[in-house]
């Protein structure tokens, strides 16, 4: 049965209040957009909600709402940074991400061939990191009331038993690894900011890290005692929150840390700092020193961690500094970032 | 990265260490300021004072542009952003500088005040051009270096005819705030200024010259090395500072000959005496009024000129009496001095100029340096 008369013209049409109003513009929205980018059994039945089965261990859970701008970037777009940022979240549990729920936001007159392509590229994040987007929602608000376009995804996943990660595992002696090269998502999305546009060819990062996380956990095991993934306020936030909720303090080593040129010249010009710059497909991981080697190994034959680093180490530190031996040969502290660097990285 | 790492080069900086230390006397004090905030900053990201002798002493002055604006002029500036007419085009760094009773323009933003943080003054005219209706304001701060460029845009709405378009005016002078430092009537209640010798600016000079410096390093017998903002550039001002204090020398030298000259910018020079002329005195956070150190615009200009064009009338804040940024400032006392430092005064919650932003003394040495007192603590 066919509901609709006319289909979406994809090419030159938008949304309007129409299409989030319950009616049979929103029903085919649903379907000839979403639906279609998304095609899995769940969405199929067309329920309200989905009913799924999981296998042993514990389940995690995590949401993000995604609100970047550009809403297309270098590298990937608010789609795929969607998926990737929620499935990368239950990642660092060391959990293998099972479902996503997906709630759009759209502001009238967005464009449908934008939504689309943004569709497109979530169902192709999922299917590349293995979840699947089983229920969802869509809004519209006037214009004015959102900036195109806003995504909230939530997840759930599984991690296996015997596995709990969490940063009061955290011993001193254990070893700081970095999967690759930080800062590349903030200075790709930076590049294309109005007022700010500057020539670079370094691309977002944006990428699902639950395969790197499955084969460091078999490389590692329990020796993995903690990981985080950078995002907002860079290597140096996470750090620090490790740091203070650890009870430990860290020292790196500034020549260990992996940066890209094109990275370290923009960070240069713009006068920010590479460690404070958000990163949406690395992580970090907190490793016992007896199977550091073997994890670090397992990274660097990844895809995804072929620029992994062992940066430094946790210590005993009262006042949980995160501290630096910089590449001059002097010491600093790597302090949280203070107030904002630039709104809407993700 | 091409010509900044050699100037970052760890094996040229323990090499340069070295010699400092051997040059030194162990049984003198080197107290050497460091004016500009940029070299403030180098000292602190790259970790330098762990490559100085215990007695090379660096002393962070005042060359902060965004940290020196009074609370007043922030007041001014929203009350002019509050205006409903008005875009204000302000610098990033502005917006969470505090004004009186904590606010910010960053706050005034979140009220409705139409704020917009623009990234050089070319943004600000092509907001003008845009926003015919509109009053668009562009926040002028800064020393020597940034100044020619507020002239160049000022030249480029007068040849665009923009009616809608001014600035308001905050430009700062390097020369007359390194005399305020050491002949400032506060020093009879701060103390005895004890310094050897000036780390001179880097852009500044690329813009003023080493001339103006040469006044200075005669009248006050101290030496004065114009430095770049790199590492290694600060090392060997360091050394040639050492060099002539120890041979009891007062002359102005220039490391950073590969960018400035003794007569500086002619060209970018001429546009700035063209369009601005000298404010009787002009306060500045933590050192308080100094003669004859702010700009502001020719009467020629004065359509351009947003404290004219809006009758904006001056507005003063008293800093927080506990706030210790004129002895800091003056290397008088240091930042843990300070009763306010990390306890109500962080980079968050600034109270003094110190602390606004990470080129200022008490900010640095919060965000880079703080475990150091911990280390001296534990050694004492």
């Amino acid at each position: 049965m066919r509901a609709y008369q006319r289909k979406l013209d994809i090419k030159n049409g938008c949304v309007d209040l129409s299409h989030g109003s319950g009616g049979r513009a929103m029903a085919q929205l649903i379907s000839g957009l979403f639906h279609e980018a998304f095609g899995n059994e769940w969405l199929a039945r067309g329920n309200d909600q989905s009913a799924f089965d999981v296998g042993d261990g514990r389940m995690v859970m995590t949401t993000d709402g995604y609100v970047v701008s550009p809403l297309f970037f270098p590298g990937g777009d608010i789609g795929s940074l969607a998926v990737h940022g929620t499935v990368n979240d239950i990642a660092m549990a060391g959990a293998r991400p099972l479902y996503l729920s997906a709630s759009f936001i759209i502001e009238e007159g967005f464009r449908f061939c934008d939504l689309k392509t943004i569709a497109e590229s979530m169902g192709e994040a999922a299917r590349v990191a293995g979840v699947h987007i089983i229920t969802g929602d869509t809004k519209v608000v006037e214009r004015g009331k959102a900036d195109g376009l806003f995504i909230s995804t939530a997840g759930v996943g599984v991690v296996p038993d015997g596995l709990d990660l969490s940063a009061e595992n955290a011993r001193v002696g254990d070893r700081v690894l970095i999967s690759g090269t930080l800062g590349d998502h903030g200075v790709a999305i930076m590049s294309k900011r109005q007022n700010l546009t500057f020539e670079t060819e370094i691309v977002s990062d944006s990428a699902p890290l639950n395969d790197l996380v499955a084969e460091m956990v078999e490389a590692g095991g329990r020796g993995i005692r903690l990981m985080r993934d950078p995002t907002r306020g860079g290597l140096a936030a996470t750090l620090n929150e490790i740091a203070h909720q650890s009870g430990l303090g860290f020292h790196l080593i500034e020549e260990q840390i992996p940066v890209k040129p094109g990275v370290a010249a923009a960070c240069e010009l713009l006068g920010l700092d590479p460690l404070h710059v958000a990163n949406e497909g690395k992580l970090v991981a907190i490793v016992a020193p007896d199977v550091a080697g073997a994890v670090l190994a397992a990274m660097r034959g990844h895809r995804l961690g072929r620029d992994a680093a062992d940066i430094g180490e946790a210590v005993a530190d009262d006042h949980h500094f995160v501290q630096m031996a910089t590449s001059f040969g002097g010491g600093r502290i790597v302090d949280w970032l203070s107030g904002e660097q630039l709104p809407r990285i993700c | 990265m091409k010509y900044a790492d050699e100037f970052r080069d760890k094996a040229i900086a323990l090499g340069l260490a070295k010699t400092i230390e051997a040059e030194t006397d162990p049984g003198r004090p080197y107290r050497f300021m460091e004016f500009c905030g940029g070299h403030t900053h180098a000292i602190s990201r790259y970790g330098l004072e762990d490559l100085l002798p215990k007695n090379v002493r660096m002393i962070h002055g005042p060359g902060c542009p965004v940290c020196v604006l009074p609370a007043g002029r922030i007041d001014m500036a929203i009350r002019l952003a509050e205006r409903p007419e008005v875009i204000l085009c302000v610098y990033g760094d502005l917006m969470r500088v505090p004004g009186s009773q904590g606010a910010s323009l960053l706050k005034a933003k979140a009220r409705g005040a139409d704020i917009r943080m623009v990234y050089s003054t070319i943004d600000a005219v092509r907001i003008a051009e845009e926003n015919a209706g509109r009053e668009i304001v562009f926040f002028a701060i800064g020393f020597e270096t940034t100044t020619p460029p507020t002239a160049v845009m000022i030249r480029l709405a007068e040849k665009k005819q923009l009616e809608n378009f001014s600035v308001f005016c905050n430009h700062v002078l390097t020369p007359p705030a390194m005399q305020n430092i050491l002949e400032s009537p506060d020093i009879r209640k701060i103390g005895r200024i004890e310094i050897d010798g000036f780390v001179g600016p880097a852009h500044v000079s690329t813009i003023i010259g080493t001339a103006p410096y040469e006044f200075f390093a005669e009248e006050f017998g101290k030496p004065v090395v114009i430095a770049g903002f790199e590492p290694l550039d600060m090392m060997q001002a360091i050394l040639m500072l050492v060099r002539q204090v120890n041979e009891n020398r007062h002359e102005v030298e220039n490391q950073y000959s590969r960018a400035v000259t003794r007569d500086g910018n002619l060209r970018a020079k001429e546009e700035v005496s063209d369009i601005f002329e000298l404010r009787d005195q002009f306060e500045w956070r933590g050192l308080g009024q100094v003669p004859y150190s702010g700009l502001k615009l020719k009467r020629t200009y004065a359509k351009y000129d947003a404290e004219v064009r809006f009758g904006m009338s001056e507005l003063r804040v008293d800093d927080n009496p506990a706030c210790e940024c004129g002895a800091i400032l003056r290397g008088v006392k240091k930042p843990v001095d300070c009763k306010l430092f990390g306890t109500v005064c962080t980079p968050e919650t600034p109270m003094g100029s110190c602390m606004v932003s990470s080129e200022g003394a008490c900010a640095a040495h919060w965000t880079y340096g703080r475990f150091r007192d911990h280390q001296q603590r534990r050694a004492s």
